[in-house]
């Protein structure tokens, strides 16, 4: 899976993985760097995250920076909470000026919700603007109009939730960011085949390629969180229950197994073109669940 | 319209008075009075506080509307009780703590913070649905200002914190787009909410606001 870009592994046909790592919250880079390596050869991209749940981390560009130090294949996830116009084209020339050009736009969670309540929210931009820009600076023409210095190259990322309620407002906005220019889409975590189903079928029109979200589940508790708290994600109550039957001090495993299962039917069913798995904090684990989804 | 403001807490008040003991208090007829935050009771429930915490308080006005006020018809209110003050506790908003301190040279104390531009609801009950933000969408949008009521002020459709019709920074919030997106399904016209916006264009209204009246027609940045 690696020496290949993201583009061309999508472009390829084979069913993708990627993956992603938190940077961290302070100065050493030592545990993600670890995962780094343990993931970059197992992976065809690794999402760093910016300043995710609002809460402050070392930046993501930073963290982009490492993996492709390290030879990995860097996503660079760019939210339009804490940036305006001028830092985030800054950041875009110089994540391309490093050869970094999986552009993962995101709008960004609200700044209440994170662990500094009292900054000041940016959206100067939003997700939808921020693909577009994608696409002006790769013609070689910033926000302003003006003629850059060698136009930047990316391969431009998008989110979508299959589960949003109600979907219509989702949906629409899905289609606004494909026109904007979206080449691929990771999605808000996902339990049902049938949502991915039902997104497939409405993507297919357009030929962008669909990474579905896995989530590890690493309890019942944890699976009830989400279905709480999380917006448009949803575990079935079957899953729940299989998580809460496990043996004491084996919902973790459980949880992998949940994973891959997940995995083995998207892609033996050809519902997206590869998957984006989410362990939060537990990347070690990212290799057991590909092993076990027939994957590695 | 009015300013929605809210009462600064007694202490806060009292920090920025400590180094003044002759206190005029001057409360507003319009917003402050609607929002019961600087109206006549106000006004003598903040003399009562003043003098508890010994402050001499010289007088108590309640000015029309103090941002609209006339100079020389506050001046000839105010009298005497000006004369004697130090300082001017102000209790309207932001705007009438403004003008207070164009009048007079005498520091100027705010008693209340300005929250929004807000419409009543109900009774006692304000909501935000305008930022003044000098370049108006709202014949895109169902007749729903995105930029006010939703909490990032996206312009191209809900983000994917949005649940059930709720947003999620909670506190009963909805979601602005998806009330936008019933609106204009129900009229038939989600073909507006599809179109493109870009990005705000913010020098159309540079800050600080300065307008001019020409001609009696049209206005201009000056």
């Amino acid at each position: 899976m690696s020496g290949k870009s993201l583009k061309a592994a999508l472009a390829s046909g084979s069913f993708v993985v990627t993956t992603e790592v938190g940077p961290p919250k302070g100065a050493d880079l030592g545990r993600m760097r670890e995962h780094v390596e343990l993931l970059r050869d197992r992976v065809d991209g690794i999402n760093v995250t910016d300043n995710q749940s609002s809460v402050m981390r070392l930046s993501s560009l930073g963290g982009a920076c490492l993996i492709k130090e390290l030879g990995g294949e860097p996503v660079l996830q760019v939210t339009c909470r804490d940036r305006n116009r001028l830092a985030i084209q800054s950041d875009l020339l110089f994540a391309a000026s490093r050869g970094i050009t999986n552009v993962l736009c995101l709008t960004g969670d609200a700044v209440v919700v994170g662990d500094h309540p009292d900054a000041k929210a940016v959206f100067d931009l939003d997700s939808v603007q921020l693909l577009r820009l994608l696409g002006m600076l790769e013609a070689g023409r910033d926000m302003g109009g003006n003629k850059l210095d060698g136009p930047a190259v990316f391969f431009k990322g998008a989110t979508v939730t299959p589960e949003a309620r109600p979907p219509g407002p989702q949906m629409l906005k899905f289609e606004k960011k494909i026109e904007a220019g979206a080449e691929f889409f990771q999605t808000q975590a996902v339990y049902d085949a049938e949502a991915m189903r039902r997104l497939a079928d409405r993507a297919s029109r357009y030929g962008v390629r669909i990474l579905a979200g896995i989530l590890l589940l690493s309890s019942a508790k944890m699976a009830r969180y989400l279905n709480k708290n999380v917006p448009g994600v949803f575990v079935p109550e079957a899953l729940v229950e299989e998580l809460e039957s496990a043996p004491k001090g084996t919902a973790k495993k459980k949880g992998i197994e949940i994973a891959a299962r997940m995995i083995r039917v998207l892609r033996e069913e050809k519902l997206c073109a590869g998957v984006h798995v989410m362990a939060i904090g537990a990347e070690e684990l990212v290799p057991e669940i590909l092993r076990q989804a027939g994957m590695m | 319209m009015k300013v929605i403001t809210r009462r600064k807490s007694r202490d806060e008040i009292l920090s920025m008075l400590e180094d003044y003991a002759r206190i005029i208090i001057v409360g507003c007829g319009t917003c402050p009075t609607v929002c019961r935050t600087g109206g006549l009771p106000e006004t003598q429930d903040m003399e009562a506080a003043l003098a508890a915490a010994g402050k001499l308080v010289t007088g108590r006005v309640v000015v029309n509307a103090a941002c609209d006020a006339s100079r020389a018809l506050f001046i000839s209110q105010a009298g005497q009780s000006l004369e004697d003050a130090q300082a001017i506790v102000v209790m309207a908003c932001g705007l009438g703590v403004q003008s207070m301190a164009r009048f007079d040279l005498r520091p100027v104390v705010p008693a209340l913070d300005s929250m929004f531009f807000g419409i009543e609801t109900g009774p006692g009950a304000f909501e935000e649905i305008c930022s003044q933000c000098g370049a108006c969408i709202l014949g895109f949008t169902g007749g729903i200002c995105p930029v006010t009521s939703c909490h990032k002020g996206l312009l191209n459709g809900p983000c994917g914190g949005t649940n059930e019709g709720m947003c999620e920074v909670g506190n009963g919030r909805p979601c602005a787009w998806t009330l936008i997106y019933e609106r204009l399904e129900k009229a038939g016209r989600l073909d507006l909410m599809k179109r493109y916006q870009p990005p705000a264009g913010r020098t159309g209204r540079l800050q600080p606001g300065m307008w001019k009246l020409t001609g009696g027609k049209e206005g201009s940045t000056s």
